[in-house]
């Protein structure tokens, strides 16, 4: 009997044919596509990046983080003070802003991996706070109230509205893709391997040699400068800033933490379904208020209570499924 | 003939998907030190386990007193009658000597056993009562395992390797004041490493072999070759 | 002199901070749970009082004879019913689940009460004070915090060395497994813990909404004060979170002197100072 090993099942070549062709139609969209459509979409690629980001913290490396925020806000003021200080194309801000904030997270991890488990997200949200608080002390930035970007400089990203829409919209498709390609890369690379064995055991993973505090801190510092990156994204879109938008819990980490949580942790395809049920909700339910985000509290705990895995890893387990495959399989041959 | 305590019947049970005891059955009259050996992985510890409801994945019957326990709760468990002296001892590490044992002691039953009762049994434990736990020497932390199981007076005790990790001398001393311990009509299941201390302590022996019973009897009625072989199964 | 007071100040505030503390303390020493929608839970405790005061008219502190009981009573029932079905070795699920509560609870109290925010009045008790030395008052208010915050923790330390609930906390923290074998039934253990964690805390909402407004939203606030008081003070021992608390109410006091936009920023700086300097606290009992 000749038995094969390989990557990838049927349904995962399926999966990636259909991907690549979604994606170039989505990167056509700012032709067959009105503004509201691209923002519609660029969010949900901002929030699947953020939600593909948080899970590769959280679901394989154990590190549950409360305080990504202070990435997309420290991102985002990168951006505003370059451009509003120093006249620079926010564009090529964006770059700077996630450097920035890799570098930033390695002070920040050296302080904050001093706590475990829940005690460490509430010290990342202490540090988040801290952000927030500082940089409502700044005035040049315009303080506690927020500032916006001079008209000049938000022409520089492009002078006709289509084209300035577009090429956020095309920075923000490039992020969500971005993100997903590199945890899927990450993971099928040997820090994956690495990554995988932590999440499913750290003892074990630790009596056979792994690092475990090394690969924390390098995927830690990689999240931290991607989030910032779209923070930067964020500054580019509202063109307005404050510490209090910049540093919002509720907008950075309570929707991701649900859109994983509803999703699936551990799992890459998670965080696409978990988007996708957030914005069919949101689409439905907005109009609640405050009731509709009881109605998510509520989701995340039942999901938690009766499939901790999330509909993803529901479903998968189900059925076997695995689109973006990161282990491996074994065929038999005959 | 008396109704046995115990009856094991078609004993199954699972870490996980993994199948520990293969059907395991036999039963045990009130008063009777059964002695249980086989080489590590056998399923002798999963087998006390079982019975005192720790390990909760489990097919079979377990009679007891006449009634099935085997999908009973370890604190109910408990209350019937039954003590477990776990492997490693595993006393609470953020109790003192006394409060160990007035923890075991915590389920009331009648019977001879009381604080002062165990501190006659292992004066040096009266000594120690107010020192926590895990500042004792691995013989005298035994005795405390022993003690907090004794506390709530059960009709059945279950021994799991009481010389692990111990000197020697000190696990001669301790066999040394096991008759005063059964002594009382007490029904015990002795899971020992070393075959002739468990030979010679029990009237009766279970021999396991990967989750089943290899070999059962009476010790004296058993040659050496016999158990070997039932032990390491070849 | 006003260093002075504002550290005197500080010292009596870090009462309070203690009492948000104690539970989450007391929980994690008993579960290993660390419960995000504490702070929310200290806020609706408060928002219960104000029901009751306004329903029956009894006075602030006395409308702890009724907070009190009910916060007990849906303590042990949130444990029963949600916590204890996600407690086990993995941290994510208690975390999340405890998220969602807080979630939960700040809409939930958003929807019942709006955005408005209320306080609790006790009279001569809440203004009334006395001078210390000159420049120093004392308020009667925040000394009967700092006095209560002592009682509650002394009455924690007591049920849990000298009783045998804490005999029992203490085993199944140690080994919940083994704990079953004395015949507890953990499942019960932890809901009692947790209604004595609602206990205190809702003596901190009640106190917490006398001496300051309170709305919605300042639950993860106050959690976040309550968890650098514990880190601060040590992992594992009570008298170090009140420490604990008493050195983050210094800290903001201080900070507040030098810029009052600075009161919470200088706590949060003090906080990483430990955490940079001394990881395991002022008086660390335990790992974490």
């Amino acid at each position: 009997m000749n038995d094969t090993i390989s990557r990838f099942s049927r349904a995962a070549y399926i999966a990636m044919v259909a991907f690549a062709l979604i994606v170039a139609a989505l990167v056509a969209a700012p032709w067959w596509g009105s503004v509201a459509t691209e923002r519609l979409i660029g969010e949900f690629m901002v929030y699947l990046a953020l939600a593909t980001l948080w899970n590769l913290l959280a679901g394989y490396a154990g590190l549950v983080s409360v305080g990504q925020q202070a990435f997309v806000g420290f991102g985002a003021y990168v951006v505003f003070s370059l451009a509003l200080l120093a006249g620079w194309n926010p564009l090529f801000a964006v770059p700077v802003a996630g450097l920035t904030c890799a570098l930033l997270a390695i002070p920040v991890a050296r302080l904050v991996f001093r706590l475990q488990g829940a005690y460490f997200a509430i010290g990342t949200w202490v540090v988040a706070e801290v952000f927030r608080l500082v940089f409502a002390q700044v005035s040049a930035l315009g303080g506690g109230s927020g500032k916006s970007m001079p008209a000049g400089v938000v022409k520089l990203i492009a002078e006709s509205k289509f084209w300035r829409e577009a090429t956020i919209y095309w920075l923000a498709l490039a992020l969500g893709v971005g993100a997903l390609a590199i945890a899927y890369g990450l993971l099928r690379s040997r820090l994956g391997l690495a990554l995988t064995a932590i999440r499913d055991s750290e003892t074990a993973s630790v009596s056979l040699g792994i690092r475990i505090e090394r690969v924390k801190l390098a995927v830690y510092v990689l999240v931290a400068g991607f989030t910032g990156m779209i923070g930067a994204l964020f500054a580019l879109q509202k063109i307005r800033i404050s510490p209090d938008a910049a540093f919002s819990v509720n907008d950075w980490t309570a929707i991701v933490i649900f859109i994983v949580v509803i999703g699936g942790i551990g799992a890459l395809e998670g965080p696409i379904v978990g988007a996708i049920v957030y914005f069919l909700l949101r689409e439905f339910l907005a109009d609640l208020g405050s009731i509709y985000l009881l109605i998510l509290g509520a989701l995340g705990i039942v999901m938690m209570l009766a499939a901790p895995k999330g509909v993803w890893g529901f479903v998968a387990g189900r059925y076997g499924l695995s689109l973006f495959p990161t282990g491996y399989r074994v065929q038999s041959g005959r | 003939m008396t109704e046995p305590l115990l009856t094991v019947e078609g004993l199954e049970a699972y870490y996980g998907d993994a199948r520990a005891l293969h059907g395991v059955s036999f039963s045990l009259e009130p008063g009777q030190t059964l002695a249980l050996i086989g080489s590590n992985g056998a399923g002798k510890s999963t087998l006390l386990k079982s019975i005192c409801g720790l390990v909760t994945q489990k097919r079979g019957r377990i009679v007891y007193r006449g009634a099935d326990i085997a999908g009973q709760a370890a604190n109910a468990i408990v209350t019937r009658g039954i003590a477990l002296v776990p492997e490693g001892r595993r006393l609470f590490p953020s109790l003192t000597v006394e409060e160990n044992l007035q923890l075991g002691g915590k389920v009331r039953r009648p019977g001879p056993w009381s604080l002062a009762a165990i501190y006659e049994l292992f004066p040096v434990l009266r000594e120690r009562r107010r020192q926590l736990a895990p500042l004792l020497s691995g013989g005298q932390q035994q005795m405390v395992a022993i003690g907090r199981a004794l506390m709530s007076n059960p009709d059945l005790i279950l021994l799991d390797e009481l010389s692990l990790g111990l000197a020697p001398v000190v696990i001669r001393d301790i066999y040394d004041l096991l008759p005063r311990i059964v002594g009382n009509g007490l029904t015990a299941i002795l899971v020992e490493q070393d075959v002739t201390r468990a030979l010679n302590s029990a009237s009766r022996f279970l021999c396991m072999q990967e989750g089943r019973v290899a070999l059962a009897g009476e010790p004296a009625a058993h040659s050496r070759e016999d158990i070997t072989r039932a032990y390491f199964g070849t | 002199m006003e260093w002075m007071n504002a550290i005197v100040q500080g010292v009596l505030v870090g009462g309070l901070y203690a009492l948000f503390a104690a539970g989450l303390s007391l929980i994690f020493g008993v579960m290993r749970l660390v419960n995000i929608a504490h702070g929310d839970l200290i806020v609706a405790a408060a928002y219960l009082a104000w029901v009751i005061i306004n329903a029956t008219g009894l006075p602030a502190l006395a409308s702890l004879v009724l907070v009190l009981p009910i916060a007990a009573a849906a303590g042990y029932l949130l444990q029963l019913a949600i916590f204890n079905r996600v407690l086990g070795k993995d941290i994510l699920p208690p975390l999340l689940v405890s998220f969602g509560l807080s979630v939960i609870l700040q809409n939930g109290l958003l929807v019942m009460f709006t955005v408005d925010s209320h306080k609790l009045h006790a009279g001569a008790l809440e203004t009334g004070s006395f001078e210390l030395m000159p420049g120093i008052d004392i308020g009667y208010f925040p000394l009967l915090t700092f006095a209560t915050a002592i009682a509650a923790i002394l009455g924690l330390q007591v049920m849990f060395y000298h009783t045998a609930l804490g005999r029992a906390f203490r085993a199944t923290s140690d080994d919940a497994e083994i704990a079953l074998l004395m015949g507890l039934d953990t499942r019960k253990i932890y809901a009692t813990a947790m209604a004595i964690c609602m206990a205190v805390v809702a003596l901190a909402g009640v106190f917490l909404a006398i001496r300051s407004n309170f709305d919605p939203f300042m639950g993860p606030g106050r959690l976040i004060f309550g968890f650098e008081a514990v880190i601060i003070g040590g992992l594992g021992n009570l008298w170090g979170t009140l420490v604990g608390g008493v050195a983050l109410g210094v800290a903001q006091g201080l900070g507040a002197e030098i810029d009052p936009g600075w009161q919470v920023l200088a706590g949060h700086l003090a906080f990483l100072a430990m955490l940079a300097l001394r990881p395991r606290g002022l008086f660390p009992r335990m790992a974490g």
